[in-house]
């Protein structure tokens, strides 16, 4: 690397680490200040519990750091290019695999679909033996990651065609409320909780940017009112599913 | 010190996230695009650096962090417990103990700070990142408050969530229609790698200290609260901006 990259590397990290000690001080304020005046009790591994701030701190810098240099540029170069190629199938290809592929190995909604299928089978939706809860976690989990990708692709065409954001959500919200008194009760609490488990912290930046970049590409779309609300999208499209998915197994 | 921190592991496990996402990009770049990526080691040195940065955040998160957030919920749970009756100034700092969580790991959320970024970018610099962070950090703060009240008193969680709904579509009637896509979008990102793991362990101790609560009903309903409440902060922040602007022009 050439000497001046470096440096100016090394300006954006220490920027970085300032505004990551900033960010990370409420909670490690929180945490003492109930540490010893509610709880009244010594830190336990007070030399553990420091190094880990430090970690903390740096581990957040250079996340953000990697944002500003490489998130976010790859995510708008890649809708740029596809605006300029104009080849709406591969762009909606792309989108699909971009929500469901980040989705289907998610740690969180791993830990989620399993609970939820615990609670099904003491339900007595499905049998209670270990081999049916482990399907029905796997369906529960590849509903959910389609029903990421389709979020995705919805929202592509919505900023390619103008569509307005409220009413799609709104009107999902309206068709979870309507779900809700028909589908099995032990899936609507699942259904609910696979909604904010979808969007992690690798996926969040490259889809904002994409959505972002692609609404900057696009005459007459403003990168504000209609680059965002990819997110918002993949929130609520799993509840639908996993919802549909109960009332298809029931 | 004991060595809960297992670098290579979690690297690994961080880089399986990453993996397919890569594996997509450079797929799409190879067979569609068919052009080379402007600017590659740039893009590639950023992205070893994110990666090595949420290594570090959660290895570092598991060591400092949640031990000790999650024994303090528990024992708050238990406190408020006190001898099987209900004393409501246990109860109060279980509520402040909720509030301060839910603003203080929210400010910490990678995903929040990387859509604030985009957001400062997207308006223009209209949008301030630190004060979108702050009104979503509120949101979720009175959000999780709510969420543990409803876990002590009992009453369902469809009522409190469909309440929200119906405030979020009446702000979207009134608010500046610049907002609403990113108000919508900070329901979402919210809930990842810091919150819900703290807000997940206070809520699963109070529904196993206060009776007649079911861990698995009543302990996961708090994550719900945490993307409803956010919306209708950043909408209400937008509306009450609008509203100061409004008022400052009608008076010059």
């Amino acid at each position: 690397m050439p000497l001046g990259t470096l440096t100016k590397f090394s300006a954006a990290l220490g920027q970085a680490l300032l505004g990551a000690s900033r960010d990370l001080a409420p909670i490690i304020t929180v945490i003492a200040l109930f540490q010893i005046l509610v709880l009244r009790q010594p830190f336990p591994e007070l030399l553990s519990v420091l190094g880990g701030l430090g970690l903390v701190t740096i581990g957040l810098a250079l996340f953000v750091v990697g944002l500003d240099i490489g998130l976010f540029p790859l995510g708008e170069t890649l809708a740029e290019e596809f605006a300029r190629k104009g080849n709406l199938f591969w762009l909606l290809l792309f989108a699909f695999g971009l929500g469901a592929g980040t989705t289907v190995a998610e740690p969180a909604l791993i830990a989620v679909t399993r609970e939820g299928a615990k609670a099904a089978a003491e339900a007595g939706l499905i049998e209670n033996i270990s081999a049916s809860i482990d399907r029905y976690a796997f369906h529960v989990r590849l509903t959910v990651a389609l029903s990421v990708g389709a979020a995705i692709v919805l929202g592509v065409l919505r900023i390619l065609r103008g569509w307005s954001l409220p009413v799609l959500i709104v009107g999902g919200y309206v068709l979870v409320m309507l779900m809700t008194l028909f589908a099995p009760k032990e899936i609507v609490g699942l259904a609910y909780d696979s909604g904010g488990v979808t969007t992690s912290t690798v996926t969040v930046p490259l889809v904002t940017a994409l959505g972002v970049g692609l609404a900057r590409s696009i005459r007459g779309r403003d990168p504000l009112t209609d680059g965002f609300g990819l997110i918002a999208l993949a929130s609520l499209t799993p509840m639908i599913f996993v919802m549909l998915f109960g009332l298809i197994v029931d | 010190m004991k060595i809960l921190f297992d670098p290579m592991m979690l690297l690994m496990a961080t880089a399986k996230d990453v993996l397919p996402v890569l594996g997509l990009l450079v797929l799409f770049q190879i067979l569609v695009l068919k052009r080379p990526i402007p600017r590659l080691g740039r893009i590639i040195s950023g992205f070893v650096a994110a990666l090595i940065g949420m290594t570090c955040f959660l290895g570092g998160l598991d060591l400092a962090i949640f031990p000790v957030g999650r024994a303090m919920a528990l024992q708050l749970a238990e406190g408020a417990q006190n001898g099987g009756k209900v004393t409501w100034i246990a109860y109060g700092w279980v509520y402040l103990f909720a509030f301060l969580v839910g603003f203080s790991t929210t400010i910490a959320e990678p995903s929040l700070i990387a859509v604030a970024h985009k957001a400062h970018e997207a308006s223009r610099k209209a949008i301030s990142s630190w004060g979108l962070r702050i009104a979503v950090a509120i949101g979720v703060a009175i959000g999780i408050t709510l969420g543990t009240f409803r876990i002590v008193t009992g009453t369902p969680l469809y009522l409190y969530i469909m309440a929200g709904y119906v405030v979020v579509v009446i702000q979207t009637v009134f608010a500046p229609r610049m907002i609403i896509p990113l108000a919508y979008d900070s329901g979402g990102v919210t809930t990842s790698t810091v919150t819900v793991p703290l807000v997940a362990a206070l809520g699963l101790g109070l529904a196993s200290n206060v009776p007649g609560r079911s861990p698995i009903m009543d302990g996961f309903g708090l994550i719900a609260f945490a993307s409803v409440f956010p919306i209708i902060s950043v909408l209400g922040y937008a509306q009450l901006a609008h509203w100061i602007v409004r008022r400052r022009n009608r008076k010059t």
